[in-house]
């Protein structure tokens, strides 16, 4: 990355990734490189994955980095950075935030509570990857005064990998801070630049302690069974039970009673047993399944 | 090739703002460029991605010397420029691809009369679909309506281009289409810019059998607009704006746009003819270009619309063999595409492979006002036609509550024919935000009400064009600068137009906005249901008292991961069976929709809580 270079910064909506690739953009145009940026906006915007290819040299013309053409991957969450291993160049450095932002779609096995996020299994990346810089950047920025500043411990981190000047960073830094943010961001920035990789891969990890069982089951290992009384059942006048179904297993049926619709999406939790006033359905664990 | 001149260290200080190379996006580059060109009127409507031009230009103008607007729509957006133009003032209409569709009938018109001053339509098209419903391809209405095409790789030519567009539009009396796409738009480059022009005074004459298109004036300026085209397509052959790059002449590429970028980038070494000004096509210098080269290539993004007319022009040319006529170019796919041609080697190195990752689709807003109102509809067996914006979202897992989404305004008339149709299961309810609403949707309620038929219309109001950032429009009591404006009414113009069953509700009220839209659904006529609330992060970010789990009484019903909250995920903890919730503080913005649906009151207010000064 000496003369030219390819850095794909990535994150979520709200990381502050735009705003940190202008400071880099910036950066690199201080110290007197050419440069072009592009990022995607409009949907991305709205929770989604957020990425920024910034690339310098002499003469820039792509706005998009190849595949496998990143001289660095900065990912301000551990499944961007995951996602955008192929982007990085053989032997280049993934810097990546260990903080992690489950996307609420993680949360939909409700059968078996298995989370679709991806385990943090630092070493196999490393194994991978080879030059991985990752810190627990939520923990670092929390630790000088601001949790919004995550983005300038990364970019701390970035800081030490390019060949733009120190001075350049912290104009830059300065001049694109939110109001009333720049000193906290320059802390942030100077404690990412402090730490020295790859000891502190690991001992970050650590100090994270323990974290959520990712791919953990606990879930019960029989389905459920819905059974509506429809002696009692006052069918569409109520309706509560259909109502209250987060799994919308329950309708009302061609008799004007409460049917299972769909057997198969029920998870057991008897809000319909417990909310019907009529006492008309039992939600039980069936036991031919429960033998098996 | 003119290699941009290397600007000095701290170029971007700003110190000489007028000559300084600074890092623009083309949207800036382009405002900058109309800016400098003395633009005197410009509008558009906001669409992804060209919605920055407009913002920036009024950023670069605090004296206010341009008149800038959000229109209601594109059209009125191009009417406006176009009648400016007229006026003698030069003029700008912004829009993205899809919005030209709806402008297209004074577009296709307005080449027919001309304007006085220069009018520049710029059509920011998206390959892709990053943020839109097709990717069709704006060129071709260069060719429909037989005007210039003017196509920008970078940020400097966007500024550079929009200059010419202006002078080009003058001197041939004919409005111009800037064609971006999103790559051009978003990404950011280095900018120069020029001295201002020197630009004549407004002034309108009256000139019928230019200006009224009347069947007889319309035939003659019929004739006008052919023989305007011949001149325009003699100008192309030698406008600055196309240029050939000779490097080895065993292989030329003809390209234009952002596609040139990554030809340069992944062929450093071929010859290349760049086409800034694509249509009318300089057909003798493609030849010309052909004849010198061993062999030919067209890389273009979407259409093979240079393809097509050069091979109709006799030159033998090969494109979309190699090169995707789908979805955006990218760097790797030129790159195949050469390979496959046999112009590059087979790459031996090999990318690391992806891990297993999470999805991460967009999602509503944590507290967005428009999650309630679908999960009643969803509740409801409602058939939901659907209509652009944020709320699009709600097609998507776990609200899953819209059927139908196409075109801006849709929705509304889309309901009336499913209406029509008979075959519903369910009540059907057209769901469209406020400013699409007030875009295009007025003509089709005006429909429903006519022609008597019973549909329910659930207008989303958050007071603002939310999906694309935050714009203004005619219900919001504000301008594009953020002055005050006269704020439409959306219930008294719904009853102006006839509808006797309107209500308003707040869509925080989970049961209230059930009940409404349910009786709304049961009324046998036009209804309309407004749900009122603020965007939760324009024009203010709403960060109220979040909410917390309390973990004994939560029962793992998963009824608020329903809700798709951003905010509510899995915790450590299981109940029976199934995985315990928790809300991040730091996203909640306390609009309590969790709580209401929550059964056993697990929901709570986080204690120990201050709003922040």
């Amino acid at each position: 990355m000496r003369e030219r270079g390819s850095i794909l910064l990535v994150g979520v909506g709200g990381q502050g990734v735009v705003l940190a690739s202008a400071v880099v953009a910036d950066v690199a145009l201080r110290a007197g490189f050419d440069v072009k940026q592009s990022e995607v906006h409009g949907m991305s915007q709205r929770g989604g994955v957020v990425s920024s290819h910034l690339r310098f040299g002499p003469e820039v013309f792509s706005p998009l980095i190849e595949t496998g053409g990143a001289d660095a991957v900065v990912a301000m969450e551990w499944n961007e950075g995951l996602r955008s291993l192929p982007a990085l160049a053989p032997g280049a450095p993934l810097v990546v935030n260990l903080h992690r932002v489950v996307p609420p779609g993680a949360c939909r096995d409700r059968h078996t509570g298995h989370w679709g996020y991806p385990a943090v299994v630092l070493e196999a990346v490393v194994a991978q990857v080879g030059d991985v810089r990752a810190c627990d950047a939520l923990g670092l920025a929390r630790a000088v005064g601001s949790a919004k500043a995550q983005n300038s411990v990364l970019l701390g981190v970035l800081s030490t990998l390019t060949p733009f000047p120190e001075a350049a960073w912290r104009a830059s830094l300065a001049a694109h801070a939110p109001r009333g943010t720049a000193e906290a961001n320059a802390r942030a920035f100077e404690a990412g630049r402090a730490l020295e990789f790859p000891r502190e891969t690991f001992a970050q990890a650590a100090r994270m302690g323990a974290l959520p069982d990712g791919e953990a089951v606990h879930a019960r290992a029989w389905p459920p069974a819905v059974a509506i009384d429809e002696g009692w059942c006052k069918g569409e006048a109520c309706s509560i039970c259909v109502r209250v179904c987060p799994e919308r297993c329950l309708a009302i049926g061609p008799a004007d009673r409460a049917v299972i619709a769909q057997p198969g999406a029920c998870t057991g939790c008897r809000l319909c047993e417990l909310l019907c006033p009529d006492f008309a359905v039992t939600v039980t664990e069936a036991e031919a399944s429960r033998a098996r | 090739m003119l290699p941009h001149p290397a600007p000095s260290p701290g170029a971007l200080t700003g110190h000489d703002e007028r000559t300084a190379a600074r890092l623009l996006s083309g949207n800036e580059a382009i405002a900058h460029a109309a800016h400098q060109a003395g633009v005197r009127v410009a509008a558009g409507y906001p669409g992804t991605p060209s919605t920055e031009i407009l913002e920036a230009l009024v950023r670069l103008d605090p004296e206010r010397a341009v008149y800038v607007e959000w229109s209601t729509n594109e059209k009125v957006a191009l009417d406006i420029a176009l009648g400016a133009a007229m006026g003698g003032a030069r003029a700008l209409a912004v829009m993205k691809h899809v919005g030209l569709n709806v402008a297209a009938d004074t577009f296709l018109t307005a080449a027919y009369t001309g304007a006085r001053a220069g009018l520049v339509v710029v059509s920011a098209d998206d390959p892709g679909m990053h943020s839109s419903q097709n990717e069709q391809d704006n060129r071709l209405y260069a060719r429909f309506a037989a005007v210039p095409l003017l196509e920008p790789a970078d940020s400097q030519e966007a500024h550079d281009f929009t200059r010419a567009a202006f002078e080009l539009g003058e001197r041939f009396d004919v409005p111009v289409l800037l064609r971006t796409t999103t790559r051009v738009s978003h990404a950011r480059g280095r900018v120069r810019s020029g001295p201002p022009a020197a630009v004549a005074a407004p002034g309108f004459t009256r000139d019928p059998a230019k200006f009224v298109m009347l069947p007889g004036h319309a035939r003659g300026r019929r004739r006008v607009v052919l023989e305007r085209l011949e001149a325009l397509a003699a100008e192309a052959e030698r406008s600055p704006l196309n240029r050939v790059e000779w490097r080895d002449e065993r292989l030329g590429v003809v390209t234009s746009g952002i596609a040139y970028s990554y030809v340069r980038e992944v062929l450093p070494d071929a010859s290349v003819l760049k086409l800034g000004w694509s249509h009318p096509l300089p057909v003798e210098l493609v030849r010309e270009f052909a004849g010198r080269v061993g062999h030919l290539l067209v890389v273009e993004e979407l259409e093979p619309v240079l393809e097509e007319a050069l091979r109709a022009a006799g030159v033998p040319v090969e494109g979309k063999r190699y090169f995707p006529r789908e979805g955006e170019l990218t760097p790797d796919l030129v790159r195949r595409g050469f390979r496959a041609a046999g112009w590059l080697p087979e790459e031996p190195r090999r990318p690391l492979a992806a891990p297993t990752t999470a999805p991460r689709p967009p999602v509503l807003c944590p507290g967005c006002p428009h999650v309630a109102p679908f999960l009643a509809l969803r509740e409801m067996g409602a058939v939901v036609a659907g209509d652009i914006g944020c709320y699009t979202l709600a097609a998507t897992s776990p609200l899953a509550a819209m059927d139908t989404t196409v075109a801006m305004g849709s929705s509304i008339g889309m309901a009336i024919g499913l209406a029509r149709s008979g075959g519903t299961p369910g009540p059907v309810v057209a769901a469209i935000g406020d400013s699409t609403f007030l875009h295009a949707g007025l003509p089709a309620l005006a429909d429903a009400v006519c022609n008597r038929t019973r549909v329910t219309v659930l207008v989303l109001d958050n007071g603002t064009t939310a999906m694309t950032g935050g714009q203004p429009h005619p219900a919001s009591g504000a301008t594009i600068r953020g002055e005050a404006a006269p704020r439409i009414d959306l219930a008294a113009l719904c009853r102006a137009l006839g509808v006797d069953a309107v209500a308003v509700v707040d869509p925080y009220d989970v049961a209230a906005t059930s009940r409404a839209l349910q009786q709304a659904a049961a009324h046998p006529g036009v209804s309309v249901v407004i749900t009122t609330r603020p965007c939760v992060e324009v024009p203010t970010k709403v960060r109220d008292h979040p909410f917390t789990v309390v973990e004994a009484p939560c029962i793992a019903c998963q009824a608020c991961m329903n809700l798709g909250c951003p905010s509510i995920t899995w915790s450590a903890s299981w109940f029976d069976g199934r995985r315990r919730v928790q809300i991040d503080a730091a996203t909640c913005t306390g609009c309590t929709v969790c709580a209401q649906v929550c059964p056993t009151e697990a929901m709570v207010p986080l204690p120990d809580w201050s709003p922040r000064r």
